[in-house]
């Protein structure tokens, strides 16, 4: 007798719990032969702005932490996906159509960029700070610091990949982040949201949300508690649109290349310039 | 009538004439407050959990959720009772009742302020020169938050508050007294209160539902207070948790409306303290709707008891008016 398949209906990841869509909506996507695999949910704005407020909740808590403490959890991050990698590659092949070899190659440079970017939390603002000569009896040193809440519209492909060479970046900055994933290619990001839950990532610091990414971006765009947006994922069609509904509160938008560096995580920081009296 | 329940036109029918005859309920006698209690309808736990929880999936949108936005703003008894409560806090607090969104001068201003009795004359005085003369000062009294103090402090309590300006008296009830079953003592500090405010201040009690177990015990207090001389009834002083639960605000709305077809009385209802968003607060007015009335959705028999509600309040009419999704960068700190 063969066994019939369990056939998933995944759910979102808001403020570190799993609810259904507010809307109770879910779509479907298929593999890359046409055949139906899962039912993720099919986010909403109000789910947007649910993500967007338990981002700004954990905010002062991640933010707050100590950069070290941010970089252990980076890193605890990528332990726990290399536990899971098989689901990972599983995940992959079926939604991309690729072969195994190339799948392993996605996850472990996903991966590796957890690891190198959790490196960088305790490093940047050495790097990226200085002290300033001025002309008087004073210190002045300048810090950059997170900026606030991010939206990320991660890359569509390589589904993996793409989402993590987004979000590492934020979260090494001390921001929080609320994600849209790849619209057709969900499940590695889903699988990462549990991966999230179980690390030491402290819940609503990384929301994520599947569903239409353009019926998404309208709002995310025009959100007033939005400090940031990375649109590497949005289509050029509709990021003329983005950039608009984005100025009423001048939020910070980026389109990334591909690949890591440590100008993703300072291009959602922003410099605090301190003045202090010399002998005090 | 068709509203009322068999059961209650049974209680209306005796209850009518007792009160047309002397106008008055209890004699303030603990058999006469035992055997007014005794005819009040035991209240359906079960039921009244999930009647609340029906109406509270009620979807208001559009036009009626920016109307009760509106609504919800009047009755809001913008309330501050910390320790660390200081003049300057009071007078933040009063220019934000008075204008709530400096940007736009069409929201409407705030019920009341609410304030430790100390606190009543700076707001007083800061409201009549911010142009907030119609604004009205609730002064938390009797001990508040416990009600533990002798008969005589309360008094000065209260007497301190009325002079200083309160046209509203938040008393609280002495739950111990009430847990016990010592009824007439509860009674008679309520109908004392009451004569202190006479025609000065409008007498509000606060039941503390929190401390009194069950749903059994809310009507129970419910009607004692009204009895007594309540102009408002209470739900809780804020400072415990649960506070203002929905079956606990239904229950006392049916106690307002049954009072009111017992006597031709109404008496208001203040739900205070958990209710911090614009859903809470609209599920209160679908409750208040659906169980007393529209008569009762006015400032005048309905207030809301919060602080963080209105700036959410703020922020969800900001949304319908310029179609985004707002932050709290952009409402003022309390």
């Amino acid at each position: 007798m063969t066994r019939i398949d369990v056939k998933k209906t995944y759910k979102l990841y808001i403020g570190g719990a799993f609810p259904r869509s507010e809307s109770g909506r879910t779509y479907e996507i298929n593999d890359s032969n046409g055949e139906f695999i899962a039912n993720p949910a099919q986010a909403s704005r109000k789910d947007l702005r649910d993500a967007v407020l338990a981002a700004r909740t954990s905010l002062p808590g991640w933010s707050g932490a100590t950069a070290f403490n941010r970089g252990q959890i980076l890193y605890r991050v990528a332990e726990m996906m290399e536990s899971r990698s098989g689901q990972f590659i599983d995940e992959i092949c079926a939604l991309e159509g690729v072969t195994k070899t190339v799948a392993k190659k996605q996850i472990e440079e996903s991966i590796d960029t957890w690891v190198w970017y959790s490196g960088w939390c305790d490093k940047i603002s050495a790097i990226a700070g200085s002290t300033n000569p001025v002309s008087g009896p004073f210190y002045n040193f300048t810090t950059p610091e997170s900026m606030g809440v991010i939206g990320v519209f991660a890359a569509q492909k390589p589904s993996l990949l793409g989402l993590v060479q987004a979000l590492a970046p934020v979260l090494a900055g001390g921001n929080t982040a609320v994600v849209v994933t790849s619209q057709k290619f969900p499940l590695p990001a889903i699988s990462l949201s549990e991966v999230l839950a179980t690390s030491d990532v402290p819940g609503g610091v990384v929301n994520i949300l599947t569903g239409k990414t353009n019926e998404l971006a309208p709002w995310m765009a025009s959100h007033m508690d939005v400090d940031g947006l990375d649109i590497s994922g949005l289509s050029k069609d509709v990021e003329t649109q983005t950039r608009i509904e984005g100025t009423e509160n001048l939020k910070r938008i980026h389109r990334f290349p591909d690949g890591n560096s440590p100008q993703r995580i300072l291009a959602f920081m922003e410099d605090k310039t301190v003045w202090h009296p010399v002998g005090i | 009538m068709e509203w009322v329940s068999d059961e209650v036109k049974v209680i209306l029918f005796f209850k009518v004439s007792i009160y047309t005859l002397d106008m008055q309920l209890i004699d303030g006698s603990p058999q006469s407050i035992k055997s007014y209690l005794a005819t009040l309808s035991p209240v359906d736990q079960v039921g009244a959990e999930a009647r609340a929880s029906m109406l509270a999936t009620r979807s208001i949108k559009t036009t009626s959720k920016a109307w009760a936005i509106d609504c919800a703003i009047s009755m809001i008894d913008l309330t501050t009772l910390e320790g660390s409560d200081t003049d300057g806090k009071v007078k933040a607090i009063c220019n934000k009742a008075v204008r709530p969104d400096p940007t736009d001068p069409t929201v409407p201003h705030v019920g009341a302020i609410c304030v430790y009795n100390d606190m009543v004359e700076v707001a007083r005085k800061h409201l009549d020169s911010i142009g907030g003369k119609d604004i009205p000062v609730a002064a938390v009294s009797t001990g508040f938050p416990s009600g533990r103090a002798s008969r005589e402090v309360k008094k000065q309590d209260t007497l301190d508050a009325l002079n200083a300006g309160a046209t509203e008296i938040d008393m609280v009830i002495d739950r111990g007294a009430f847990l016990s079953g010592n009824l007439e003592k509860v009674f008679s500090e309520i109908v004392y209160i009451k004569e202190l405010c006479g025609d000065r201040a409008h007498l509000k009690v606060i039941l503390e539902t929190g401390e009194l177990v069950t749903l059994d015990n809310v009507r129970k207090a419910s009607f004692l207070a009204m009895a007594a001389g309540a102009d408002f009834i209470k739900t809780s002083t804020g400072k415990i948790s649960p506070a203002a639960t929905p079956p606990v605000v239904l229950v006392m709305l049916e106690a307002v409306r049954d009072f009111y077809a017992m006597t031709g009385v109404r008496i208001g209802v203040k739900p205070a303290g958990g209710i911090r968003n614009t859903k809470d607060a609209i599920k209160q007015l679908v409750l208040v709707n659906e169980t007393a009335g529209p008569e009762w959705l006015t400032p005048k028999l309905f207030r809301i008891g919060a602080s963080a509600l209105l700036n959410d309040l703020l922020m969800q009419r900001m949304k319908l008016r310029d179609g985004h999704y707002q932050g709290p960068n952009y409402v003022t700190l309390d």
